[in-house]
């Protein structure tokens, strides 16, 4: 069987590009009107230009550089600018194994991400420990022992596509205020986001 | 915890590359001692990635452990499937079919012209230069597309197993392979052009990094690392295993011992194992994928061992068997381990910027190095 073109993403992408604006425009005499929700407007903004950190620590690193090589190239959604410091990045990708040592290290990235952020826990190894659940005694039973996740793609490693899913994916997410950020910030907080609170 | 930037008492300064920097391909930790611009010392922080392979290699069956390994050095995952199916079969003291013999050979040249390209791209991207990458990538994907067929998998093929291999190749393999060498070869002058003439990048290169030969005898350097200083150690070569010896092919070396050198052996390799497999790819004999083993394997009681040469060097699986279904202990011997030690060495003296590019021509993988 020849894999010649990735249908259900090129779908998927298309119909993002459709209903790509968030509200409705009214034609008037001279011009027109947008109608929408400020929220909808921002959410709809930041999924278009999430970029993600450089943070690979195994095999499944390799599989994200495929992501972002020619072939696959996440640019398309608006994934090209890989940051190498987690200040100017919106997206952290775990891809690989969490060890013990590591753990504290990831904490501080996430830590050290501007909000809004969001985490993607690519492959078994970042789920569950995957194939390093058994036996180990130095492996972290999946990243969200130790900060939360948003988005899971299984495999070992996952293919080009399923991350790609993920990361679409995670835009619906953005876009629908389904994110464990935005659900936790409709509720008023002190000192929270002005923004949020409109 | 190693504060992030400290000064010595006699005016060094002390800094931390990694664990998280784009240059480390992956997540080493390098505590740098540098006074103004030039380093004094070098020390690699291991364990960021230790995911105990090793001991958990104790309790799987003889079977089970081959898949563990293609996470170690995911970049040459076949090859390393491939030591410890050797080394099982040694225990074993089983022929394997001469099918299978050159089947893992063409996999195992495929892996390693893969493993350099992605080198090769990131090397550059190290440098400076992005769209080598993106070039590197491309010939890459062709050689996925082949193993995906055949194996099932992109990167971490687990196909190897003692007495041969999982599954017969597809029948599309050997159609594929050559229309993936007749790519090849139009590309590999693309390369030489976008970066090895590039004078740039040959400044970067040449005479930084230097290892004398018998630094990298005495470090323990194998593969590309020790050959760019003019080190013979290719194990195909010295210690032939499967059908290495009856195959007409070259062992690269360069004599200067610097970062251009080690470059040099990559992308000559490269072209070496293409002649490989264009040995092979018409004669693969006709029989059986794999040799009749039993269900359950037991190894006899004593220890066992055998090296490979993977894309990065000497890969040794060494087994000590107590007569049960799964071994005692097993140590892997990994060439990075080996080729980092050298890093402190070869940095002392020279610039900080130039560490970067040394790092890229050791080609280091960590989980290979932790594992």
């Amino acid at each position: 069987m020849e894999i010649t073109s990735n249908h259900s993403i090129d779908k998927q992408a298309s119909s993002i590009g459709e209903n790509s604006f968030p509200g409705q425009i009214h034609d008037t005499p001279g011009g027109g009107v947008v109608l929408s929700k400020l929220d909808d407007i921002i959410n709809w903004a930041r999924s278009n230009s999430l970029w993600p950190l450089t943070f690979a620590t195994s095999c499944c690193g390799i599989e994200m550089m495929s992501v972002a090589a020619a072939k696959y190239d996440f640019s398309r959604f608006g994934f090209e600018v890989a940051r190498a410091s987690p200040r100017q990045a919106d997206v952290i990708i775990i891809a690989g194994t969490i060890v013990n040592k590591m753990a504290p290290v990831l904490k501080r990235l996430y830590d050290q991400m501007a909000d809004p952020k969001y985490v993607i826990a690519m492959g078994a190894c970042a789920i569950s420990g995957g194939p390093f659940f058994y036996n180990t005694y130095s492996v972290v039973k999946g990243a969200d022992h130790v900060i939360p996740v948003d988005v899971y793609v299984a495999g070992c490693p996952p293919r080009p596509e399923a991350l790609l899913h993920a990361l679409i994916s995670l835009q619906d997410k953005i876009k629908s205020g389904q994110t464990r950020e935005q659900i936790q910030v409709s509720k008023p907080v002190a000192g929270g986001d002005i923004l949020h609170q409109l | 915890m190693v504060e992030e930037i400290a000064s010595t008492a006699d005016g060094n300064i002390i800094l931390n590359l990694g664990p998280q920097h784009p240059a480390t391909h992956g997540v080493l930790h390098l505590v740098i001692t540098i006074n103004g611009e030039t380093i004094q010392k070098v020390e690699p922080h291991l364990g960021y990635i230790h995911r105990s392979i090793e001991k958990m290699c104790e309790s799987l069956t003889y079977r089970q452990f081959i898949y563990v390994t293609s996470r170690m050095d995911y970049l040459s995952s076949h090859i390393n499937n491939h030591a410890c199916a050797l080394c099982v079969e040694k225990g074993l003291q089983i022929e394997i079919p001469s099918r299978s013999q050159v089947i893992r050979v063409l996999m195992d040249e495929l892996t390693r012209i893969a493993s350099h390209e992605l080198w090769w791209g990131a090397m550059a991207m190290d440098l400076g230069a992005f769209t080598p990458f993106f070039h590197a990538f491309r010939e890459r994907e062709a050689i996925n597309d082949i193993m995906e067929e055949t194996c099932g998998a992109r990167l971490t093929m687990n196909y190897m197993v003692p007495g041969g291999v999982m599954q017969d190749i597809h029948p599309n393999f050997q159609r594929r392979v050559k229309e993936f060498i007749t790519l090849f070869k139009s590309k590999v002058s693309e390369y030489n052009e976008l970066v090895t003439g590039n004078i740039i990048f040959q400044n970067r290169m040449k005479g930084v990094g230097n290892l004398s030969a018998a630094d990298a005898i005495s470090f323990g350097c194998t593969g590309p690392t020790a050959r760019g200083s003019g080190v013979s150690c290719d194990i195909r070569k010295l210690y032939p295993y499967e059908i290495y010896e009856k195959l007409d092919f070259e062992e690269i070396l360069e004599s200067d011992g610097d970062s251009f050198a080690r470059y040099m052996v990559r992308v000559r390799e490269m072209s070496q194992s293409i002649s490989i497999i264009e040995q092979l790819i018409d004669n693969i004999p006709e029989g059986d994928f794999q040799a009749k083993t039993k269900a359950v394997l037991k190894l006899p009681k004593g220890e066992f061992y055998q090296r490979v040469e993977t894309a990065r060097g000497d890969f040794g699986v060494y087994i000590v068997s107590e007569g049960g279904t799964t071994p005692y202990r097993i140590k892997y011997r990994s060439p990075g381990f080996s080729n980092l030690s050298a890093l402190d060495h070869m940095a002392r003296g020279s610039k900080l910027g130039d560490l970067v590019a040394m790092m890229g021509t050791l080609d280091l993988v960590i989980p290979d190095i932790d594992r």
